[in-house]
């Protein structure tokens, strides 16, 4: 049942992340990120993370494309003009992710069976998570407040008219 | 499918199906039902009866992505709120402290009301004057 | 061991967020044309503040709090005294060039001390989500911060530039995390160093250590991850430069040194090549690519490049030798970078109305306060004695030399000696007399907070070049804490000290 969901949904979302990137128009774009996005959210799912695949959709699918979608709406964009991309990115970007990619693959196959594994029947739930969270990283999580202040008064002066 | 798990999730996949059936089968029956007759006047722009001009992607103001971006940071603070409202019974075993696990959320939501006084008192929100200078 | 509150380990932390709160309050409810030069002011007493609780760690008893997430120890406390310092000196550097009007200066003083927030929170972390955190902080502030200029060109691309690069760097520290929580079970630092030992499975903390170098190679603008550098610190305003390249390069080091020397000495061979490679490929780059600048905050930046470079050198020493050089040289390149971005944004401006070598030629005799003051801090970039550069490029190389690194000491030797042509290049321009016919270069006259900015960085540039023992011992007794040292030197614990600066 894992493997099957895990094959749609890894499948739907490799191929919304191949249309993002190759279709011309930014609202397609985004509209493929959302199904990236959703399609993630099955996959965390399918993984026993119900409160990350919640999330997902409410934060990712949900606040953060609506934002994108907007700012492709305000800054009037169409369709994008193709460009041959930079010599550079070819001759070392595509070897060089080519060579990641090889490489974390293979150590994932030769060592991968050595990860820690937990199984569906007892799930970490959302009160696990708490646990962890207003406990051990009780300070990570106030920090990320500041974070959050951060972006708002960056919203602000960026946003705000020139003199 | 003996797992549990998935049989949680069995009204929630019920109602994804529920949904993509009606969508589909309204395009669909509407598809059939309907006849296809297709003239030059029906691919023209139509416009309350007037020719369409111009691009429809007009500009819009910046208030607008202020609006989109404050939603996405209240939104990311306020997904906080439900592991720890899961929790709160708990918090006093868990901290070893009675009040603690209030305090600890109430400076949290102490730093989202800061923000939401700076937005306020800057205006941001103000669509009809310009103090914002937006 | 006395039980020290939670709270006083993050006491800087503390002082710096709520700083942060009061300047963003303060800022919303003053009227548009009141000046936001008291907010700025503010702001510098609060980051002194912090230096101060910074000095009183040195006196805690090290340990960590909120469950293991923080640790404070003397290496702790002497990068947050470091980076309050720098922070410190740019805030009155801000105060000095920054436009009454129209530039957000409440918001830019909030960022500066939130920005602050997490780097200082950078180098007391152990647990490696909260460095995560500390960073993004730290970088998100430092990408608005860069674009503060929203009318040049230049402005936004450099913000654009810093934020495109620097998540795509930070993706690689999050996935190197993701990495070593996958081997270890853990993302503490201490338990993934007692872990790491019987991990079955050796590759992935490899692999995991690589992609965190690359994220915070690219935070420190090592080469070959270098290439944002000049674009992002030609178009923001040089009192940020002043303080990105130096604040969250000291964090993104402090984080360094303890992820190499206390989570992965078992891969040191490993991480010691590759950072061997990283500190040949920095200097040179950085140099050679100097040499042809003529916008003088490009130059500066690829020196700031040369510079990491240097400071990579300290990482072939073993632990303690390379903790105490790396953190020496943290400092004296701090005081000497800062120091001359003060000059910078003096002379330049915040508008960079002066921005090539020939627009600076004769501005010592324009002003000849900041033709010294340049010119010294120009000499303690090349690595003269009786400034912090050459105690710095030495303790670097020494350690390099004592480790059996003689080639990249020797790499290091000659690339100071490419260096002190670009260096000198501009101090004689700075000396030449101005043509007779052509407008002199326009300076603005000398204000409180850039007086003493320059006394701050000139003060302890000299200090780190005359008698720079104090810091030196601040700063092995630093690299003592991550590393306890296998024969303890024992008077290093005992007395509590006050470093100079």
């Amino acid at each position: 049942m894992q493997l099957v969901l895990f094959f749609i949904f890894g499948g739907l979302c490799a191929a919304a992340a191949l249309n993002l990137l190759l279709t011309r128009h930014p609202i397609n774009s985004a509209l493929s990120l959302i199904v990236v996005m959703t399609s993630l959210a099955v996959l965390y799912l399918t993984l026993g993370a119900e409160f990350l695949a919640a999330a997902q959709v409410i934060v990712y699918s949900g606040a953060i494309m609506v934002l994108f979608t907007f700012v492709i709406m305000l800054l009037n964009a169409g369709e994008e003009v193709r460009t041959r991309g930079s010599r550079a990115a070819y001759l070392v970007g595509v070897p060089g992710v080519a060579a990641l990619f090889s490489l974390l693959t293979f150590v994932f196959l030769s060592q991968g069976n050595h990860l820690g594994k937990s199984t569906l029947a007892n799930p970490a739930t959302l009160y696990d998570l708490s646990a962890v969270l207003f406990r051990d990283l009780l300070l990570p999580f106030e920090v990320t407040s500041v974070l959050i202040l951060i972006a708002i008064l960056g919203a602000v002066a960026l946003a705000r008219k020139e003199h | 499918m003996r797992n549990p798990y998935y049989w949680n999730y069995l009204p929630f996949m019920l109602q994804v199906l529920a949904a993509v059936a009606i969508a589909s089968g309204m395009v669909l029956a509407s598809w059939f039902v309907g006849r296809h007759r297709s003239s030059r006047v029906k691919l023209e722009a139509y416009e309350c009866g007037m020719v369409a001009q111009g691009d429809a992607r007009g500009r819009f103001s910046v208030r607008f992505y202020m609006v989109a971006m404050l939603f996405i940071l209240f939104d990311v603070e306020a997904v906080f709120m439900m592991p720890w409202a899961v929790i709160y019974r708990q918090l006093p075993q868990l901290t070893g402290s009675r009040m603690f696990g209030f305090w600890e959320m109430l400076v949290y939501l102490g730093f989202v009301l800061v923000g939401f006084f700076y937005i306020v008192k800057k205006g941001i929100l103000d669509w009809a004057s310009d103090k914002a200078d937006l | 061991m006395n039980q020290v509150p939670d709270i006083l380990r993050i006491l800087p932390e503390v002082i710096l967020t709520l700083a942060g709160v009061a300047v963003m309050m303060i800022e919303a409810v003053l009227h548009q044309n009141t000046s936001r030069r008291p907010l700025g002011w503010l702001a510098v007493g609060s980051v002194a503040a912090a230096f101060w609780a910074s000095m009183a760690q040195f006196q805690m008893a090290p340990g960590t709090g909120f469950h293991g997430v923080v640790q404070t120890d003397s290496f702790s406390a002497f990068f947050h005294v470091l980076i309050c310092g720098i922070v410190l000196v740019c805030c009155l550097i801000a105060l000095d060039c920054m436009p009454e009007r129209g530039e957000n200066m409440g918001e830019f003083f909030a960022l500066v001390l939130f920005g602050a927030v997490g780097m200082v929170l950078m180098s007391s972390a152990v647990e490696l989500l909260l460095v995560f955190i500390a960073l993004e902080i730290s970088s998100i502030s430092t990408y608005i911060l860069a674009g503060f200029r929203k009318h040049s060109v230049k402005g936004p691309e450099s913000s654009l530039k810093y934020f495109l690069l620097g998540s795509f760097a930070t993706a690689f520290f999050l996935y190197g995390v993701a990495l070593v929580f996958g081997a270890t079970g853990t993302t503490n630092i201490r338990e993934i160093a007692a872990t790491l030992a019987t991990t079955p499975m050796p590759a992935f903390p490899v692999i995991a250590l690589a992609m965190m170098l690359i994220g915070i190679g690219f935070k420190v603008s090592a080469a070959p991850f270098q290439v944002w550098t000049p674009d992002v610190y030609e178009g923001a305003p040089s009192p940020v430069v002043a303080l990105m390249s130096t604040a969250p390069k000291a964090a993104a080091f402090a984080v360094l040194l303890r992820l190499t020397y206390a989570v992965f000495p078992l891969l040191h061979v490993q991480w010691s090549s590759l950072l061997w490679l990283m500190a040949a490929l920095s200097m040179t780059v950085g140099n050679l690519a100097a040499l042809r600048q003529q916008n003088v905050k490009r130059m500066l930046a690829y020196s700031s490049i040369a510079h990491a470079g240097y400071l990579l050198v300290a990482f072939s020493a073993p632990s303690s030798e390379g903790i105490a050089a790396a953190s020496f040289y943290a400092v004296a390149y701090a005081a000497m970078n800062v120091g001359i971005f003060a000059v910078v944004s003096h002379v330049g401006g915040y508008d960079d109305h002066l921005n090539s070598i020939s627009d600076y030629r004769g501005v010592a005799y324009r002003s000849p306060l900041m033709g010294a003051v340049l010119a010294f801090f120009l000499i303690s970039l090349i690595g003269i004695p009786f400034t912090g550069g050459f105690f710095g490029k030495f303790y670097v190389f020494a350690a390099a030399l004592h480790a059996g690194a003689i080639w990249l000491a020797i790499i290091g030797l000659l690339n100071s000696g490419i260096a002190a042509y670009y260096y000198l290049r501009l101090l004689t321009t700075v000396y030449t007399r101005h043509a007779e016919d052509s407008a002199e270069p326009n300076i603005a006259p000398l204000s409180i907070p850039i007086v003493l900015a320059l006394l701050l960085t000139v003060g302890s540039t000299l200090v780190l070049g005359i008698m720079p023992g104090r810091v030196l011992y601040a700063a092995r007794w630093a690299a003592s804490s991550v590393v306890p040292p296998t024969a303890a030197p024992t008077e290093i614990v005992v007395a509590p000290l006050q470093p100079a600066r």
